[in-house]
């Protein structure tokens, strides 16, 4: 802008020109970077170090546990504790394993995970390109609720699922799963479908298409990276629920998590924590598929939460 | 929308009728159950509530019994050890990595997936993997003392006095790759010319982070600071995977309180007037940053 500040520009591009282009040349093996590297690997093996615990405890045997460290690898592999834990591991009275929390799981995160973001979706839809008077009142509500702790919230809706009569079922934890899924997923989809053009929603209209048509015509269609970021995001959250599983499901229904618990901590019968450990991995098992295959996105879905409010 | 004036006006209840259908269920979680709820639940912590919910109101006795409750104390206790060292450590932590990756180092992706797997599992898995390692019997210190230091002792899960500090590192093992996702994101966002600038003035690096960067970055670490807050206030089911609330009440949290007073003890409205206190907790930590980041925006 002023001249002091271009004059130099000249001489600067001059400079860079005569100089090979990019980052100065550095030795690969300078001070600063073993410092660099060296602080970033014993971090890294520090956040590592329990996934390598448990999968090297899960392939022991007892008698090895008792015998050895917890970081030493395996001497004779077993599968034995993966087969228990999936299939005969006790909690309580019944000794069908983990198989059962995981089934559980799967028909509760399935439903709850495609019926929060169905609704969410809608109402990010409507908050974005429908607005009528007061969306704003409600959708404020909805944000700030974000941060109420759930402590608060749970016992009215226990009323209000007994009193449906659900309460206890698979149906009114899909619920609630997603009430409390709708502020950071509303969120999510109002700020993605606002950043559309908005000469699509209007050529739609004039075209005479409707509130459900531009949805499922339009909308839909153009925002599958968002559906993409708003599963990853319902299905771990989904999935590592407990106080929920806990709290609204009879034992019949326990989600994984909660059955892995009273595996782990049951006071009754020998400590088997090969078993443990190996019930652990498989709870822990679909999560981390998710974020390992899922890469980026999964970054961006926190991202994305963590901008709420 | 001249158009429509002329065909007669339509009810204003009915204008955007579809989309007041389709936001049905948003309007009905925003007003009964955040609402609705928190306001039930406060309303009903003032009464003498048991097995079931009921309208006989016995004003502040319920806090009272609360607050003389060592269970409770404890509760805040650990609580705000555990909500102190998280903020600090996983801050610190986080930043140092962040900054750490931000020196367009090879593997980035590598390293950012390992720092931040933790945060993909849940807090059951995590407290349970750290209840084997810091197992005195098998864990950490016997493998200490078996390599010849015998008198070694870190049994943090079975001694009442350090116990919330075994759970303060699951916590943090969990928590601080977000942390770092976060920061590395504002540090990406700072102006390179920054960085120029301070090198063609001679200041040393560390000095630029501190006195540079950072106050740049304020807005960053005032939204990590709540999501880490917020976080805090609702542990629950680490303690419960890791330590049960033991040894005795040593780990107790005051998220676990309310649970066990609402579904165990069945004393309802202890269960409620505690939940309410974790309500106020979180408010006070709320209302400032809500008040700095929008009320200030207005402002300037």
């Amino acid at each position: 802008m002023s001249d002091s500040v271009t004059l130099p520009a000249p001489a600067a591009t001059a400079r860079a020109g005569a100089e090979p282009w990019g980052a100065k040349p550095r030795r690969a093996l300078s001070g600063r970077n073993i410092m660099l590297y060296g602080t970033l690997l014993v971090a890294a093996l520090y956040y590592l170090l329990p996934l390598y615990v448990m999968i090297v405890t899960s392939l022991k045997g007892m008698p090895e546990i008792r015998l050895g460290n917890i970081f030493s690898p395996p001497l004779e592999i077993t599968f034995e504790p993966w087969a228990k834990a999936w299939a005969s591991a006790c909690t309580g009275l019944n000794c069908d394993g983990l198989s059962r929390g995981f089934w559980n799981s799967v028909r509760i995160t399935v439903p709850s995970t495609l019926i929060s973001i169905l609704v969410a979706s809608v109402n990010g839809y409507a908050l974005a390109n429908w607005k009528f008077r007061g969306a704003d009142i409600f959708f404020t509500i909805l944000i700030v609720g974000a941060f109420i702790p759930y402590q608060v919230m749970i016992y009215p809706i226990v009323i209000v699922l007994r009193e449906m009569g659900i309460y206890g079922t698979l149906t009114g934890l899909v619920i609630v799963h997603t009430i409390f899924g709708m502020p950071i997923l509303t969120l999510l989809f109002r700020n993605y479908f606002s950043a559309l053009p908005e000469e699509l929603f209007k050529a739609a209209r004039i075209d005479g298409a409707g509130f459900w048509q531009i949805y499922l015509r339009i909308m839909l269609p153009m925002s599958l990276p968002i559906f993409v970021v708003a599963m990853i995001l319902q299905i771990t959250g989904i999935w590592n629920d407990f106080l929920f599983g806990v709290v609204f499901t009879r034992p019949e229904v326990y989600p994984m998590t909660v059955q892995l618990n009273n595996i782990v901590n049951s006071v009754q019968g020998v400590k088997e924590y090969n078993v443990n450990m190996a019930a652990t991995l498989l709870t822990g098992a679909v999560p981390l598929i998710v974020y390992f295959v899922s890469g980026r996105l999964f970054v961006r879905g926190i991202a994305a939460g963590a901008v709420k409010g | 929308m001249t158009g429509q004036a002329h065909t007669g006006r339509p009810r204003r209840l009915l204008r955007n009728l579809s989309s007041k259908i389709a936001s049905i269920p948003m309007m009905l979680t925003a007003v009964v159950i955040f609402l609705g709820g928190t306001i039930w639940t406060v309303v009903y912590s003032f009464t003498n509530s048991k097995l079931l919910p009921r309208a006989n109101f016995v004003g502040f006795d319920q806090y009272e019994r609360l607050w003389d409750a060592p269970r409770w104390i404890v509760s805040i206790q650990n609580l705000a050890i555990y909500g102190a060292l998280t903020l600090v450590f996983s801050l610190v932590v986080g930043f140092v990595l962040a900054a750490l990756m931000d020196q367009k180092i090879r593997f980035e992706n590598t390293f950012r997936t390992i720092f931040l797997y933790p945060f993909a599992l849940s807090f059951i898995v995590t407290g349970l993997v750290w209840q084997w390692i810091l197992n005195p019997e098998f864990g950490v210190q016997s493998v200490v003392r078996a390599l010849g230091w015998t008198s070694f002792t870190f049994d943090p899960l079975y001694n009442a006095d350090i116990v919330i500090y075994g759970v303060l590192i699951a916590g943090l093992w969990q928590g601080t790759g977000l942390v770092m996702c976060l920061l590395l994101a504002g540090l990406r966002g700072i102006d390179e010319d920054i960085w120029k600038a301070a090198r063609v003035d001679g200041i040393p690096m560390w000095k630029t982070y501190l006195f540079i960067v950072i106050p740049m970055m304020r807005p960053v670490f005032i939204t990590t600071l709540v999501i880490i807050a917020s976080g805090i206030v609702k542990v629950y089911d680490l303690v419960v995977a890791q330590t049960s609330g033991g040894p005795g009440i040593a780990s107790e949290v005051p998220a676990k309180y309310v649970y066990d007073y609402m579904f165990q003890a069945q004393n309802l409205g202890q269960g409620f007037a505690a939940s309410t206190m974790m309500l106020v907790t979180v408010a006070i930590i709320i209302i400032p940053w809500a008040y700095l980041e929008f009320g200030g925006r207005k402002r300037v």
